[in-house]
Order: C-alpha cells, then sequence, then structure tokens
C-alpha cells in the first residue's frame, strides 16, 4: 500500500497503537483495581459503624463477632513479642476487655481491628517492659565511631557468608533475640514494630506517639546498635 | 547529600537508601563510595543480615497463625465481658 511522504509506516503504526492499547487497558485495569479496593475498604469502614452501634447497644452477638474475627490476629501479634502463650493469651483478654471499656469514647478514626490491634500490642510492650530484669545497655555505645574525616573507628571485619544460615539454630535465634533485649526500651520498641510486626513508619510513630521521623531515625539506630550487638557472634573468628 | 561522601554519611543514609528513599544522583553517591569502600561494603552487608537476624529470631513455624481461632480464649474473654 503506498504511504504519503512522512506517514508512519504501518507496522510501527500499529507497534505503537499496540503500545497505546496496552497502556490504556493497564491503565483501565489499574483504576478497576484502586476502586475495587476503596469499595471493599469503604464497605470495611460501613461494616465498622453498623457493629459499633450493635456493641453500643450491648447486643451479645456483635461482641462475639469482634472476638471472633480479631482474637487469632491479635494472639499471633502478642505472642511474637511475648514469645510465651500463656502471657499472649493474658494480653488478648486484657486488651480486649480494655477495648471494650473504651468502646463509648471510640471515634471510629481507625477501623475496629486495627484499633484492638494496637491495644494489644500496646499492652505486650507494657508487659514486656514489666517482665525485663536485665540493664538496658547506652545506645550511644552501640552506635559506629567515627574519626573526624568520617571514616569509622575500628571497622572490624566482615560478617561470614554463613551468618544467615547460622539463624537456622534455635540457640542462635534466642542469642538474636537475647540482643535485642537489651536495646533501650525506645529502640527496642521501633524495632519490634517495625521489623518484627510489620507495622509501617506512621503506624510506628502513632502506636508510640513520636513522630514519623523520630520513628525512623530510631528504627536506624536500632537495627546499627543490634548490628554491633551481634558483630562478635557473626564475624568469621566465630564460626 | 554531599557528592562525594564519607563513611559516616553513608551509614547515616543507609536506610533510606534500603528502602529506596533516595534520588538518583543521591544513590549514585552512594554506590561512588560503596565502589571503593569495601568496610561500607561489610557495613551495608552486615546491616541487612541484622534485619533479617530480627525477623528470623521472632519467626516461629509451630506458632498459631493469625487464621487460627482459639475457640476456649473467645468462650473466656465473652464470658469475663459478661461478668464484668
Amino acid at each position: 500500500m503506498p504511504t504519503r511522504p512522512g506517514a508512519i509506516p504501518p507496522v510501527r503504526l500499529a507497534r505503537q497503537s499496540g503500545r497505546v492499547i496496552f497502556r490504556a487497558q493497564q491503565r483501565m485495569q489499574d483504576s478497576r483495581a484502586a476502586s475495587s479496593e476503596r469499595q471493599r475498604q469503604s464497605v470495611g469502614w460501613e461494616a465498622d459503624r453498623a457493629l459499633l452501634v450493635r456493641l453500643r447497644a450491648g447486643d451479645e452477638a456483635a461482641f462475639a463477632q469482634l472476638v471472633r474475627e480479631n482474637t487469632g490476629r491479635m494472639l499471633a501479634a502478642a505472642r511474637r513479642i511475648l514469645r510465651s502463650d500463656e502471657e499472649a493469651r493474658d494480653i488478648v483478654q486484657e486488651a480486649f476487655l480494655l477495648g471494650f471499656r473504651r468502646l463509648a469514647g471510640f471515634k471510629g478514626e481507625a477501623r475496629l481491628s486495627s484499633w484492638l490491634h494496637r491495644i494489644a500490642i500496646n499492652a505486650s510492650l507494657m508487659r514486656l517492659r514489666a517482665r525485663r530484669c536485665r540493664p538496658e545497655v547506652a545506645i550511644e555505645d552501640l552506635l559506629p565511631r567515627f574519626h573526624e574525616d568520617g571514616h569509622r573507628v575500628d571497622p572490624g571485619p566482615a560478617w561470614s557468608p554463613s551468618a544467615l544460615a547460622m539463624l537456622e539454630s534455635d540457640e542462635t535465634r534466642a542469642l538474636v533475640r537475647e540482643k535485642i533485649e537489651l536495646l533501650p526500651e525506645d529502640y527496642r520498641n521501633v524495632l519490634l514494630l517495625r521489623d518484627i510486626q510489620d507495622l509501617d513508619t506512621e503506624e510506628t510513630a502513632t502506636m508510640l506517639g513520636i513522630t514519623p521521623g523520630a520513628a525512623k531515625v530510631r528504627l536506624h539506630r536500632a537495627r546499627q546498635a543490634l548490628r554491633g550487638l551481634l558483630d562478635p557472634y557473626f564475624s568469621p573468628a566465630e564460626e | 547529600m554531599p557528592r562525594n561522601l564519607t563513611c559516616r554519611e553513608l551509614i547515616e543514609f543507609l536506610m533510606d537508601y534500603l528502602e529506596g528513599a533516595l534520588s538518583a544522583a543521591e544513590r549514585e553517591s552512594f554506590d561512588a563510595h560503596l565502589a571503593i569502600c569495601p568496610d561500607c561494603v561489610n557495613y551495608v552487608a552486615a546491616y541487612r543480615s541484622t534485619v533479617q537476624a530480627g525477623r528470623a529470631a521472632f519467626t516461629d513455624p509451630d506458632a498459631p497463625t493469625p487464621e487460627d481461632v482459639p475457640e476456649d480464649l473467645i468462650a473466656a474473654i465473652l464470658d469475663a465481658r459478661r461478668r464484668g
């Protein structure tokens, strides 16, 4: 087929229009996914509002639903922090009873599930604090030190390539937990929430009553301090 | 972030680097420092391993999952509520 000068050859045109169609399809799919997520969230919020009305009216079935839907997740979170089934069960019960008492003042700014989850995590952190018997180590003593020119003082050896494989042993994992316990509480809590509970920076900051910036700084320092504490065990001389 | 990073600056921005929060130019400065500083390469590797070690230390394959619903605990919670 003859083409006029300057016109785009048919094959290229087809490729271009293929790309345009692909991009348009992609945009449509993304938009559908976003819209379905918004719809799902909106249904969740509406369900929460309806459940809250029933809870405040003292509806037994509503309490049973709330407890049934949230116990598993709260128990798993508490157990991860406390490492004890018995204590985690206590904490979950305590968190629910506290939540029930606070229902009248619940403003609905968060989903009921997130709100209860936060209460359980806070209660777990409080229990951890009460249980603590080891002295904390000053964070400054655990951070890397630098010369005036910005080079590290005593960089030390690289970690063994088998450091991660060593984590398969129960003993090594217990050692890591023991070292995390040595971190000052403010730093340990951020590490537990961000790296162990997988909360994001905003959620962590809200839970601890600090700014997201402070949460980021504390997490970075906590990881550096933990790295320092683990250094002697994961460097090749210790293998 | 300065163009020629020191080890102190690299460690200061390490978390942002690992989270992909640095600009392309900042990342370039970071990578340029790593290309000439084996101590920092080791530090970055150990930092990454520390995060993984923390996660592994609290991972327990035998622990109940959030999908597990302990009926006895649910009954105890609802009973405690009724008793006030």
